[in-house]
């Protein structure tokens, strides 16, 4: 699989453990790309319900060429699939960057720590931190849910074990996890007025890169960047926005009722109302929204849901023309 | 109770007031409480405090109060019980993704943090997770008992685990001193024991403040 970056293949027992590189937090080739100032693409992966590491892999393929990193979600929505660690370890196997997912409804401080170190010692760089939906949302509703940590807590966690090398019990790591930290923000939903100083506050937890839920409302992403410029922060976080295709106008609808925290304004779902293919609309809206997100101030990259319309992704991108850069770049 | 809890968030400029009050007087009484001895006091200030703040704020006694970094809106009260702000599921109108007929916890603390002096930069800091071996225990004694502790320059042995938290949640531990505490705990405080440790802890009276340390170390391993 070619991608954004040539990459090598992580063994983790012929390669050794990954270093940061210098002035680097990691060695997350999602890192080196926003460090150089490039637009950044990051894509999140459906993943499978099997056991079979081929599937992944199948997976992984429509977003390998046209990303930095992939994230692997963490039970998503409380449903139960393949884990966010099985996923990293196969595509590190296969050379491609990792977003390991980390979300708190599922486990406690003494699994999340321990598996921390886990998954830097399987070749992952990035670590998304995020509070996780309800449980009763998912296909298990009647699991006990834990929120040992909250996201903030479980960032200030993991930074103290990358930067001071010690668990939260004060107990010495023989080797740090060199990790770039991820935080997730929601700029379109309530409170609104205080989300910027919700993404402050997760920088002084410890994020170094935002991934936001989907945008499709720009004027509310343009207010709250607005505001996080005015606050400072585009300088001390690397920010992607989250976008995605939608399928059909039914779709929107069932995401908007269904699916926690997602803001489709009427405007969206009627012009896919009016399409004659909907999906082809959909996919344009994306691009139109990737054009609009981009010139946008303190905007450091994308990050793509497209579930189950990943296929799409590559198209996307090339449309957009942040791949023809990124190639002529190289 | 849902009506009065809201109504203790539009108020919360006062209640912090109230709530402050409170404090002072149990530091204030700090040199009594030490003669008839934390441990002993442990019990009935657990149930006063979980009577008053669980009528105003629907408190849930996990021990380590932080209201006053939350607009008076106890965050416990949260389905998902986070100490540190919303998360991304919040509905149309500021309502719970879990429970659609409440107002979000931390909507309502935003708002209650914007009446209260330096409320919105108190809700800022990021607080610990919490800490369950204290649940139940009550926190206007710890935060009293700490503070009277470090006004006498007594400083006790803190627990490891405890001096890593406090470390890394350092402002957390400044400004709210409930939410990181480093004090040995009176063996009371720590929820059910057997009579019989409980009467060696009466015996011991203060004394035993800083010898308990081991014996919590101990439970852990167990």
């Amino acid at each position: 699989m070619a991608s954004f970056h040539e990459r090598e293949p992580f063994d983790p027992i012929l390669n050794g453990p990954l270093l940061a590189l210098p002035g680097h937090k990691s060695a997350s080739f999602l890192e080196r790309t926003l460090r150089k100032g490039q637009f950044a693409v990051t894509a999140e992966l459906n993943p499978p319900d099997s056991a079979d590491p081929r599937d992944v892999l199948k997976a992984a393929e429509p977003l390998a060429e046209v990303t930095d990193a992939i994230n692997a979600t963490d039970a998503s929505g409380a449903n139960c699939h393949i884990s966010s660690m099985g996923i990293c370890s196969i595509l590190n196997r296969a050379g491609l960057g990792t977003v390991l997912q980390i979300s708190c409804r599922d486990r406690n401080r003494i699994a999340i720590q321990g598996d921390v170190l886990g998954a830097a010692a399987m070749g992952v760089g990035n670590i998304l931190c995020l509070t996780g939906d309800g449980v009763g949302v998912g296909d298990q509703p009647g699991a006990r849910p834990v929120f040992d940590f909250d996201s903030l807590s479980l960032l200030r966690t993991l930074k103290t074990m990358r930067d001071e090398g010690a668990f939260l019990s004060g107990r010495k790591l023989t080797m740090a996890p060199p990790i770039f930290l991820g935080a997730a923000e929601n700029p379109c939903i309530p409170p609104i007025e205080w989300r910027a100083d919700r993404l402050e506050k997760k920088v002084r937890a410890g994020a170094d890169f935002i991934q936001t839920n989907y945008i499709f409302d720009v004027e509310v992403f343009r207010r709250f960047m607005q505001r996080v410029c005015d606050m400072g922060l585009h300088e001390k976080v690397f920010i992607l926005a989250g976008v995605g295709p939608l399928a059909s106008a039914k779709s929107a609808r069932w995401m908007r009722s269904n699916v926690p925290g997602i803001h489709i304004p009427d405007s969206i779902v009627e012009r896919l109302e009016k399409a004659e293919k909907p999906g082809e609309e959909g996919k344009k809206l994306c691009i139109d929204l990737i054009r609009q997100i981009r010139e946008i101030p303190g905007v450091h990259g994308v990050h793509i849901m497209a579930y189950r319309r990943e296929h799409l992704v590559g198209e996307i991108i090339e449309d957009t023309g942040i791949l023809k850069e990124r190639m002529t770049a190289k | 109770m849902y009506a009065v809890r809201r109504f203790a968030v539009r108020r919360s400029s006062g209640f912090l007031r109230i709530y402050r009050m409170f404090e002072g007087i149990i530091v204030f009484l700090d040199p009594v409480l030490r003669l008839v001895g934390y441990g002993r006091l442990e019990r009935p200030f657990a149930f006063l405090e979980r009577n008053f703040k669980g009528l105003l704020f629907d408190c849930k006694m996990c021990g380590q109060c932080v209201l006053s970094s939350t607009g008076m809106s106890c965050p416990m009260n949260c389905p998902k019980t986070l100490r540190n702000g919303p998360c991304g599921g919040v509905r149309p109108g500021g309502f719970c993704e879990v429970k659609p007929e409440m107002r979000c916890v931390w909507v309502e603390a935003w708002d209650g943090a914007s009446r209260m002096p330096e409320g919105l930069e108190r809700i800022r800091v990021v607080q610990p997770p919490v800490n369950r071996e204290l649940e139940g225990s009550s926190s206007w004694l710890r935060v009293a008992r700490e503070k009277a502790a470090s006004l006498r320059q007594m400083r006790e042995t803190p627990d490891p685990s405890r001096h890593m938290l406090a470390r890394a949640f350092r402002r957390a531990r400044q400004i709210e001193p409930a939410a990181a505490p480093i004090a040995a705990e009176p063996n009371a405080a720590l929820a059910e024991h057997s009579v019989s440790e409980r009467t060696a802890v009466f015996t011991k009276g203060e004394s035993a403040a800083g010898k308990n340390n081991g014996g919590g170390n101990a439970k852990k391993k167990g």
